[in-house]
């Protein structure tokens, strides 16, 4: 039944007035972002895969190991899971230093000679707050303290709470850039809960979408933020994700251009280097469609689509319009009205625009 | 004239040596218990947790006279003690450490318990899923967080014993060298007319009152920005 290394969880449970029900099955690698609208059952779904709630009943397996199993009674406790829990708040200990926190579960876990402890401390720039008591650091220090101390312990799961949600727009975008790095080097799956759509199109690889303590959808990052029968309360964060590469940058206009499957695409100035691989979040409310390409548009994007399919949006004006761009999903959300003049229809060849204005960040 | 009599000197070496005692054992037996009653959802919490603190509001006299009837040689533990060839409490040393113990008991445990409870569950989790099991992280995280709960504890627990009159009395009797503490010395003191020496050690307490207190306030670290 569970795939092989992954992470597979039933649980059941009552929170109060919120019944969750949760089954999630997890690849073995990669970020999965745990998304929905705050009381959605997010945290409480993190913190019943860590085994620091034991309300649920059902099982939770990860890779060959049994971590929970309430019919036969078996409940493994959150020290023997090899978890690296991020908590929303650092929740470093306040009786040592940052160096002492970094060296308290990196001893428990027996010091392991693979993990590279300094490159890690270096990778998240704790370096110069080694000496530092934890109640002088800024949050956005605390934070990547507590990261570090979290990957410093070895572990085999990384489970993050919403670990941006408490900085500052400076802290936050600075803390991403080093979670995009750890990414790629990821070598353990991660878990990671987040009611923020950028962070989730950034670095997520899977999604989980949650809604009053149930699963919605799951799947991979683009084809699931691009499902057309998700739920009201999940109509913001729909929209395609792409990935692109950096192919120039326009220095007297501060664009860049990213090279994606389905064409070209600007976006307002980044700092990545040429050749780089950057994601975009096309938001469906930020298209428009057009039947011929426009010459004179302020929208700097226009890219060749065919119509997939079509779906009543949450409100009756509206619909969503699924396009294929060359294999990759993007959606537009336009007035039904729009939908019937344009003529529209399963198979249509449209041109979408984006204002470039519309892809910040 | 010497500032303090031996019989006076007596009387503060027993002290000291009484108040030492009862502090050292009520750390190690209050700490498990103020550790279960911060950490238990059990529904004894409440009636376990007033009975801790029933000594602060009951007569010192009272809780000496049930005391003396439950140790006495007339009771059933009294019996007990008899019967395995220990002799009875009452009028003793060790009976005088049993009930200063039951009289100071909140004074201890009460701090520890807010102190372990100010920690809250989040610094224990962190620890656990960074492979600390329960011991560990009592250990490790539990016990250097509340070390000024440990001190406030350890000072009124101490100064506590020290001043206490009724319970001693009732159950010490008032035997020079074995029972003989510096209230009842005081008292003693004032019933014969002897101001002077009264006098003297009341300012001894005094002065270790407010010494223990002041020590207590220095110790505690300053309070920290909150995380």
């Amino acid at each position: 039944m569970t795939e092989s290394g992954g992470l597979d969880a039933r649980l059941e449970w009552r929170r109060g007035t919120l019944t969750l029900d949760i089954d999630i099955a997890l690849p073995p690698r990669g970020i999965t972002a745990l998304f929905g609208p705050s009381g959605a059952g997010k945290t409480s779904c993190l913190r019943a895969i860590a085994g620091l709630e034991r309300d649920g009943k059902g099982t939770v397996r990860f890779g060959g190991e049994l971590w929970q199993d309430s019919a036969r009674g078996i409940f493994v406790p959150p020290h023997r899971r090899r978890l690296g829990y991020v908590f929303q708040e650092a929740s470093l200990f306040a009786h040592r230093s940052v160096a002492g926190n970094l060296d308290y579960g990196y001893r428990r876990a027996g010091r392991p000679a693979h993990l590279d402890r300094e490159g890690l401390v270096d990778q998240f720039g704790v370096r110069p707050l080694l000496a530092r008591r934890v109640d002088t650091l800024s949050g956005g220090e605390r934070q990547r303290v507590a990261i570090v101390r979290a990957l410093a312990s070895d572990p085999a799961l990384l489970l993050f709470d919403e670990p941006l949600s408490a900085l500052d727009a400076a802290a936050r975008d600075e803390l991403l850039g080093c979670l995009e790095t750890l990414h790629a080097s990821l070598a353990v799956p991660m878990v990671y809960v987040s009611h923020a759509i950028d962070e989730v199109a950034r670095l997520a690889d899977h999604l989980v979408l949650l809604d009053a303590g149930r699963v919605v959808a799951q799947g991979p990052l683009q084809a699931t933020l691009t499902r057309l029968d998700l739920p009201p309360a999940l109509s913001g964060a729909v929209g395609a994700v792409l990935e692109g590469i950096v192919v120039g940058h326009d220095a007297d206009d501060h664009l860049t251009e990213l090279a994606f499957a389905g064409g070209t695409l600007f976006v307002p100035r980044r700092g990545d280097a040429v050749g780089r691989t950057l994601r975009c979040r096309i938001s469906a409310r930020d298209v428009v469609l057009t039947r011929e390409r426009q010459h004179a548009s302020s929208a700097l994007n226009q890219i060749r689509a065919r119509v997939v399919a079509m779906a009543a949006a949450e409100h009756p004006s509206q619909c969503l319009v699924r396009l294929d761009a060359g294999g990759c999903a993007l959606l537009a959300r336009i007035t039904r009205r729009s939908w019937q003049a344009l003529e529209l229809a399963p198979g249509s060849e449209v041109w979408a625009q984006v204002k470039a204005v519309a892809l910040a960040g | 004239m010497p500032l303090l009599s031996p019989q006076d000197l007596q009387a503060l070496w027993l002290t000291l040596r009484l108040a030492a005692t009862v502090t050292a054992l009520l750390l190690l037996l209050g700490t498990p218990l103020a550790w279960w009653m911060a950490r238990t959802r059990s529904r004894w919490q409440r009636p376990v947790a007033t009975v801790v603190a029933l000594p602060l509001v009951l007569p010192p006299t009272v809780l000496g006279f049930y005391l003396l009837l439950l140790l006495g040689p007339h009771s059933v533990l009294g019996r007990l003690m008899a019967a395995l060839g220990l002799s009875a409490l009452p009028f003793t040393f060790a009976g005088l450490v049993v009930a200063s113990m039951l009289y100071s008991l909140p004074f201890v445990v009460q701090p520890l318990h807010n102190a372990f409870e100010s920690i809250g569950v989040r610094p224990l989790e962190a620890a656990a899923c960074l492979r600390a099991g329960p011991l560990d992280r009592f250990l490790s995280v539990a016990l250097p967080q509340a070390m000024p709960g440990f001190v406030t504890s350890a000072v009124l627990g101490f100064a506590h014993t020290v001043g206490e009159f009724g319970v001693v009395l009732m159950i010490g009797g008032n035997i020079p060298g074995r029972t003989r503490v510096l209230s009842l010395r005081i008292y003693d003191h004032v019933e014969a007319g002897q101001y002077h020496e009264a006098h003297m050690l009341s300012l001894c307490l005094l002065v270790f009152s407010f010494s223990a207190l002041l020590a207590m306030s220095l110790l505690r670290p300053r309070r920290r920005r909150h995380d």
